[in-house]
């Protein structure tokens, strides 16, 4: 197969998408817990679905899996529909959140226990579970029961026995969940070059927007059972839709105002909150005096103590709290209008001759391509 | 502290003594030399080499252990398929209503569940000519009619604390449903299976009254045997029968909490 260079294939014009979610919805009685989704994932992504608790991601996940059935629509897998098959006979194998691993069985059997239901011979077995004990670096571990290996280990074994059957798609239902902070970076590196090197197609359901950042090639945003936002994680962050992607993806300061003028190359903006007028340089589809939201990340403020000669996005303030986080620092700026502005600077130098304090009257500032508008 | 702590010794102790005195009693007078229950004559185990001479009594302990031996088993088989269907069945309309006439077995009053059975085969013998006559097997039936309650109990709670994720795990690696049962649902399970077993075992050898109401002649149960000696006079024998039969129920009882305690130690 002949691929254009780096290229993602969800960027190709006429690639196929490996999995066709097609209008799907499930509902349980009266709630609905997946409202109408749509979504095409392509071969060897490492997809995320990103959610809070009850946005829907699980329920997608199962039902990719098999254990839901929708309420309406379709699915399609390689071109397949999974409507009639069976979950012991998709070509997905799934991880899960309490890695759900057998307690009567050794590590060995745990991870064997695929390959004995496909009556796979017993010498390729002993072959192949041997080869993923020792990728997975778990050979030590062979004949301990799950009882007696520690959450790092067990999410191992967890891995591994989804692997073993080389599945076309693997589903990580919070996968990094269960491990202390430092375990879970290293892991995700991890993860991500084991879906480098199988070349499995990834769907990870998570809630930890780090996560999400680091592990994906594309993110799909949840909430309230519809999917916000698909994109790169660099779109997500920089590029929110939505003031619901801007509030979950990160930090982000929201300012409310009415358009004043909108061009086809910017938009100018009134806010009463920011007490300022503010300018964006993209345009957005909107009448005039329609109110808007300002968005802006915290880091892509500018701090400064003399009054910078800006006619936009030009704000003032007095410190109220701040924060040492040791490689930042977290500010909490109160305007005028009451509002609180969350500003965070690069501790650049060790010493600060004349550290910005409590109290402080600053003005804030940001390039024009710094923010974005959201209408909804 | 200290003071609550002697208070609690105190009252443990009383409390022990109070459970336990009788059957002390009951064992040291079953080494008893003389004939009279009440006056003690010195140790000896001549009542004990009279009871294994006494076929009477070897006799009914067979048909005991029989019967107790096929109850459990029956009653595991069925409790299980009960605990089950309870407990993965999902909501259904009703199902506080079956689960509640499953379990109802453990609060019916022992004399009613005999006769409603007794009843019952009567009718059936007269309609079907099946069973005939009452004996060991109607004994079986009705014991697992109650044992089986219990067992159903004790699986469905077990089940209840099942993570779901393990059978989908299973399914999602190739097993289909009944083979999903057999290699992981029912190995996680055993060991609530075993205490069932255990427990009905020690319930089936203990009863009497059920028995009594189901069983035909010749097929005495042991306690059978021993409600009826004990009408003609308490004989030392009867202690020594008493004191092995403590001793089984034991064992059971001791076996089927190790049972138990080794699965909390699983999950």
């Amino acid at each position: 197969m002949i691929q254009e260079s780096n290229t993602p294939l969800w960027k190709l014009d006429g690639a196929k998408p490996f999995i066709q979610i097609k209008n799907i919805t499930k509902k349980f009685g009266e709630f609905t817990a997946v409202d109408n989704v749509s979504l095409d994932i392509y071969e060897n992504e490492l997809f995320c679905l990103l959610g809070g608790s009850g946005s829907g991601k699980s329920t997608l996940l199962r039902m990719l899996a098999g254990f839901e059935t929708p309420t309406s629509g379709q699915i399609l897998i390689d071109g397949v529909d999974m409507a009639d098959i069976d979950p012991w006979d998709r070509p997905i194998n799934m991880m899960f959140q309490s890695y759900a691993l057998f307690p009567h069985m050794t590590v060995f059997k745990n991870i064997a226990f695929g390959l004995k239901r496909d009556k796979v011979p017993k010498k390729e077995i002993t072959e192949r579970v041997n080869a993923m004990l020792k990728m997975m670096q778990i050979e030590e571990f062979a004949n301990r029961k799950p009882e007696q290996l520690s959450g790092g280990q067990r999410q191992r074994v967890a891995l591994a026995r989804a692997l073993i059957k080389r599945p076309k798609l693997l589903l990580l239902d919070e996968p990094l969940g269960a491990l202390d902070k430092k375990l879970r970076e290293e892991t995700q590196f991890e993860l991500v070059n084991i879906q480098d090197e199988l070349g499995v197609t990834f769907v990870v359901v998570t809630h930890d927007q780090e996560e999400a950042m680091t592990l994906a090639t594309r993110i799909g945003v949840m909430g309230n059972g519809v999917i916000s936002q698909v994109d790169e994680p660099r779109d997500v962050y920089e590029y929110p839709r939505s003031r619901f992607v801007a509030e979950f993806v990160g930090t982000i300061n929201i300012f409310e105002g009415r358009v004043i003028d909108a061009q086809t190359d910017y938009v100018k903006i009134a806010s009463k909150e920011a007490c300022s007028k503010l300018f964006v340089n993209h345009s957005i589809n909107c009448a005039p005096k329609q109110k808007v939201a300002v968005a802006v990340r915290p880091e892509k403020i500018k701090v400064s103590r003399k009054k910078p000669d800006l006619a936009y996005n030009c704000l003032y303030g007095k410190i109220i709290d701040l924060a040492y986080m040791g490689n930042l620092s977290i500010f909490r700026v109160k305007l005028e209008s009451g509002k609180i502005v969350r500003v965070t600077l690069p501790n650049l130098v060790r010493e600060n001759q004349n550290p910005l304090t409590w109290d402080d009257m600053i003005y804030l500032s940001w390039d024009n391509d710094s923010s974005v508008v959201l209408i909804s | 502290m200290t003071r609550d702590s002697r208070f609690l010794k105190f009252s443990a102790i009383l409390g022990f003594i109070f459970l336990y005195a009788p059957i002390i009693s009951l064992i040291v007078y079953s080494f008893n030399k003389s004939k009279l229950v009440t006056v003690w004559g010195g140790w000896s185990i001549k009542w004990y080499v009279e009871l294994f001479n006494n076929q009477q009594i070897i006799d009914a302990a067979m048909v005991s252990l029989k019967v107790a031996f096929i109850t459990a088993t029956l009653s595991v088989i069925l409790g299980v398929l009960a605990g089950y269907v309870l407990s993965r069945m999902g909501r259904f309309p009703g199902k506080m209503v079956v689960s509640g006439w499953i379990t109802a077995p453990l609060i019916m009053p022992e004399v009613i569940t005999g006769l409603s059975l007794l009843l019952l085969f009567v009718s059936m013998e007269k309609l079907l000519g099946w069973p005939s006559g009452r004996g060991i097997t109607t004994v079986i039936i009705a014991h697992t009619t109650f044992c089986m309650a219990y067992v159903a109990v004790i699986v469905q709670s077990r089940l209840a604390q099942l993570d779901d994720s393990l059978e989908e795990a299973a399914m999602d690696l190739g097993a289909k449903p009944h083979s999903l049962f057999f290699l992981v649902t029912l190995p996680i399970i055993s060991p609530a299976i075993i205490s069932g077993w255990l427990l009905a075992f020690t319930l089936s050898l203990d009863d009497l009254v059920i028995a009594s109401f189901v069983s035909g002649p010749g097929n005495s149960t042991l306690p059978m045997v021993i409600f009826s000696k004990i009408r003609f006079g308490v004989s030392p024998e009867v202690n020594a029968l008493a004191t092995i039969m403590i001793l089984i129920v034991a064992i059971g009882v001791i076996a089927a909490m190790w049972q138990m305690r080794k699965k909390e130690n699983v999950l």
